[in-house]
């Protein structure tokens, strides 16, 4: 029994009806690991030994009639910027060589208390900066539909994991598509939820207005089932909302009679790819026999997205980034003739070029003198654009639209263009703009690479995003596609 | 030509909330290096600050005990400077949305005048750890990194060192007063810089300014301005060009040093932490923490003279110490005489606890004991120099006065019949001192008396004693 082939909710019933131990699907996971992840790259580390020992507590805990955590024995896996205790947590970059993180991460403690399985860390563009995972200091990471083509990013690892079946959850980060785009990529399923849905204490931040942890998954029913757990305020993140989570299953199953849908015209201009777009509109005919009513609408000030996006994310970025200055953890040069000389020469060494443009770009923009006209603006716009989104959600459930202009491109195609690698983010910028929950569902195939489909919803409203992904998946069978690696 | 001096100062207090300001790791001073740290304050990756509410509360409180107007949206910002002590690598503080704008602190001047100090703003903020420098190399410790504190701006409103000494003495007091902050200066816990620049006596333009760092005892800031007044007044006679810098004041060698100059100065990169919340204060918090607020030291002083009449400058010294001007407070309202409760304390009782190195709270006997000695005095039960007998005894053992008179029977005499007789036989038996007082000598009463005095124990009514005395020698 290939094990690692079952979605999370069919293994749970598995493991509660003692079909199955969990230290046999943590096995068959780790079997898949090894025989595939040296062809695609998307584990860091491996918490096998860590990982076995929880399986047989929670068999021992089963087998005694013990009560176990509603994900008792679900593997999950970890982008690695997101602190789990006694583990990396490098964020692929080379100035977090050797550092352990000493604490648990909000969602690390609930997927903990819960009884989930932690498998290990994933691949990642470094600090979560990038589109492809082909920034990550430490490898490439190949998508399992042709490992000829990246993964997406910057939770590349994270999508990858999920789609080549090494593992049925993982988290990731998404500051402007990080989670949706690589899901897309990958053809699977990955949701950004409202900003201050999710606590994103112990995931390290890159832009801390923008980022939001989101689940990988297989297929909608297992996306909630992970996000309903970790989901919910935190004290230590003043900026999640004291806000009920609600039973994203009873949502699923919701009938779409009436629904309203908007499509906007914006979102499918000029640089679009024209298979996409076809896998787009046909999904949006698969929502009006489901019985919704699909419109065309319009946000105007998405064009500005991009532009006050890469204003606001680099400048927290710029400072967010400081503290890796080889005093207290991570690299720090050999050679250096005082503290200055340590900053410089670790901080050159230690981040990859991506990280470095972003960060002089974000100091750029807080500079004395040009603060007003390019951090204050942006603020500006982000307010606009933010009045843009809740214009048309006052007459639409949800927002529908590519995820990302095109499918999975060439390792090496986009690395040295670094305005074409921004623009394939395009479509799920101005939802972390906005701080709205968005989510991608694979909803078609080109060229044997997955599309996929944009959903973007009311603040707080993921059970509204759950619905129509899921009666999307009900009519239609693009999540049960499989790469053939 | 004649100069003055324009200065300003910047005051960081440490707040003494228990925890520090944005995680819950303990503020307590002193511990081993290191120990009262958490992922927060380290600034480990992935962690993040939470706002303690009891540091805007001790925000507010003293914002409104300085006369400021509160915010209602206030925000934190970051302050962005790479530094070993600084976990993060910038300070989450406030800029452009402080709690309290627009204060004032009044001053009294040695000639009695009062001058107005403006407050320009009131913000919270980190502090940061401490750099150890050891033979095997600088170490951080991060006991201190996170710690509250808040940054009082003045005006540039003073015009010599002696008003920002008053202006510093008494936002210390009014600090103290408060319970935000303890004040130690030798600590850290109070920390001034300060801003000076010099220009002709009454002219209207500033010169160039120099901040000055490190001025943390009231003896630097005074020296400090002095030696800073003495070096921009000989570089305008000379017809040099000061340049605004940053200068730091040398305790060891009494001397500013130069820092950085303007143009080295630091682009901190302002911008809000996204990290926390905009700060909404209501204006039914806001009325709560005014109710907190404890009647202030100089308040206490003007209500003093205005309500007690007692002299300003006993008003000033009972009201140094809070417990001193409550014991006073408490003995004048029961005793109805301020001016002898004053004398008591200031006094003997002052001079007793300075003998025995002791305090107010340590007094073994309350407000309605010292009263009652004060009533035995006014009612002629006891003289006063059986009083001062009687408070020694209250203070050795903390007894009650009436039970100290009559243990060792010590009431007053006032039984003129038996006075008398005392009297009559003193003055027979001293003929030489009638004989002086008939040649004039008014003194040899004050003799006659004090024999009296001392036959009786000092029990007998003095003012009943002098009486007869003086009608038996005139009937000579």
């Amino acid at each position: 029994m290939d094990l690692n082939l079952y979605t999370a909710h069919e293994l749970s019933d598995l493991i509660s009806n003692k079909k199955v131990k969990v230290e046999e699907v943590v096995n068959s996971h780790f079997n898949r690991i090894d025989s595939v992840d040296s062809k695609l790259g998307a584990y860091l580390y491996l918490a096998k030994t860590e990982a076995i020992d929880k399986a047989r507590e929670i068999d021992n805990k089963i087998s005694q009639g013990g009560k176990t955590g509603r994900l008792a024995g679900i593997p999950v896996s970890i982008k690695d910027n997101i602190s789990v205790q006694g583990m990396q947590n490098s964020c692929a970059s080379k100035i977090l060589k050797g550092y352990i993180s000493p604490y648990d991460a909000h969602v690390i403690e609930k997927i903990k208390g819960e009884d989930g399985i932690i498998l290990g860390k994933l691949n990642m563009d470094e600090f979560a900066m990038g589109s492809s995972t082909e920034n990550s200091a430490c490898r490439v990471t190949r998508n399992p539909w042709d490992t000829e083509r990246v993964p997406g990013g910057s939770s590349g690892g994270s999508a990858v994991c999920v789609s080549a079946f090494e593992s049925p959850l993982a988290l990731g980060t998404d500051t402007g598509g990080s989670v949706r785009q690589p899901a897309s990529l990958c053809g699977v399923v990955g949701l950004k939820p409202t900003y201050g849905r999710v606590s994103r204490y112990g995931a390290v931040a890159f832009g801390s207005t923008l980022d939001q942890i989101g689940t990988f998954a297989r297929d909608v029913e297992d996306c909630a089932l992970l996000n309903q757990y970790i989901a919910g305020v935190d004290q230590r993140d003043s900026t999640t909302a004291n806000i009920e989570v609600p039973n994203y299953q009873s949502s699923l199953t919701k009938d779409l009679k009436g629904k309203r849908i908007g499509v906007p015209k914006e979102y499918f201009g000029e640089g679009l790819d024209e298979g996409v777009r076809k896998a787009v509109f046909e999904a949006l005919r698969v929502f009006e026999e489901n019985g919704a009513i699909v419109k065309e609408c319009s946000l105007p000030l998405s064009d500005y997205s991009l532009a006050a996006y890469y204003i606001i994310s680099s400048a927290e970025a710029s400072s967010n980034l400081a503290r890796f200055d080889g005093i207290r953890y991570g690299h720090r040069a050999t050679e250096f003739n005082d503290a200055v000389d340590i900053y410089y020469k670790s901080r050159s060494q230690g981040f990859g070029p991506e990280v470095k443009r972003r960060i002089m770009l974000g100091t750029y923009v807080l500079s004395a003198g040009y603060y007003d006209a390019y951090y204050k603006k942006a603020l500006k716009v982000r307010n606009l654009i933010k009045q843009d989104f809740s214009r048309v959600l006052k007459d639409f459930d949800a927002i529908v639209c590519p995820t990302s202009p095109t499918t999975a491109f060439k390792i090496g195609e986009k690395s040295g263009d670094v305005l074409s690698m921004y623009l394939s983010d395009i479509y799920t910028v101005p939802v972390n703009v906005a701080g709205l929950p968005g989510i991608s569902i694979p909803c078609g195939m080109v060229n044997n690479l997955p599309v996929g489909l944009q959903i973007i919803g009311n603040y707080y409203r993921e059970d509204v995003l759950f619905n129509i992904a899921y009666s999307f998946e009900k009519s239609t069978n693009w999540h049960k596609m499989k790469p053939n690696i | 030509m004649e100069f003055e001096s324009v200065i300003g100062l910047e005051v960081h207090a440490e707040l003494s909330t228990k925890t520090k300001i944005y995680c819950g790791c303990s503020t307590e001073f002193g511990g081993e290096p290191n120990s009262h740290v958490c992922p927060v304050c380290l600034g480990l990756p992935g962690s993040l600050p939470t706002l303690n509410k009891k540091v805007v509360e001790y925000g507010i409180k003293t914002g409104l005990a300085l006369n400021c107007s509160i915010t209602n949206l206030g925000r934190m910002d970051r302050k962005n400077y790479f530094y070993p002590d600084c976990s993060k690598d910038y300070q989450i503080t406030q800029d452009e949305l402080p709690i309290c704008r627009d204060g004032y602190i009044d001053i009294e001047l040695q000639d009695g005048t009062k001058k107005r100090i403006r407050i320009e703003r009131i913000h919270i903020e980190e502090d940061a750890g401490k750099l150890l420098h050891t033979a095997a190399g600088t170490l951080v410790d991060f006991n201190r990194s996170g710690v509250p504190l808040i940054e009082i701006v003045s005006w540039p409103d003073m015009r010599t060192p002696e008003e920002a000494t008053l202006y510093l003495q008494k936002l210390k007091s009014i600090l103290f007063s408060l319970g935000v902050s303890d004040c130690k200066m030798e600590q850290g816990s109070l920390r001034c810089d300060g801003n000076i620049s010099v220009m002709k006596k009454g002219s209207t333009k500033f010169g160039v300014r120099a901040e000055i760092k490190n001025l943390n005892s009231f003896k630097s800031l005074e020296k400090a301005f002095e030696f800073e007044i003495v070096r921009h007044i000989k570089a305008i006679e000379q017809g040099e060009v000061l340049t605004q810098e940053t200068r730091r004041w040398d305790e060891s060698s009494n001397i500013t040093i130069n820092m950085r100059s303007k143009e080295e100065a630091n682009d901190y990169r302002y911008f809000p932490e996204g990290d926390l919340v905009t700060l909404n204060i209501s204006d039914e918090w806001i009325k709560e923490i005014k109710n907190t607020i404890p009647e202030l030291p100089y308040e206490k002083a003007e209500r003093f003279v205005a309500s007690y009449g007692i002299p300003k400058y006993d008003a000033g010294v009972l009201t140094l110490n809070f417990e001193m001007s409550e014991f006073f407070d408490e003995t004048a309202k029961i005793s109805k005489d301020p001016k002898a409760a004053s004398n008591w304390l200031m006094g003997d009782i002052s001079r007793m606890m300075n003998e025995k190195h002791l305090t107010v709270e340590n007094l073994k006997f309350s407000p309605s004991e010292l009263s009652e000695l004060i009533k035995l005095i006014n009612d002629g039960i006891i003289s006063n120099n059986i009083g001062k007998k009687v408070i020694e005894n209250m203070f050795e053992t903390g007894k009650a006065p009436k039970s100290i008179i009559e243990e060792k029977g010590l009431i007053q005499n006032n039984n003129e019949a038996e006075i008398l007789d005392v009297v009559k036989k003193i003055i027979q038996d001293n003929p030489k001192s009638v004989e002086d007082f008939k040649n004039g000598k008014k003194r040899a009463i004050g003799f006659i008396v004090g024999l009296i005095m001392k036959e009786t124990k000092g029990k007998a009514n003095p003012q009943i004693v002098n009486a007869l005395v003086n009608s038996e020698m005139n009937k000579i």
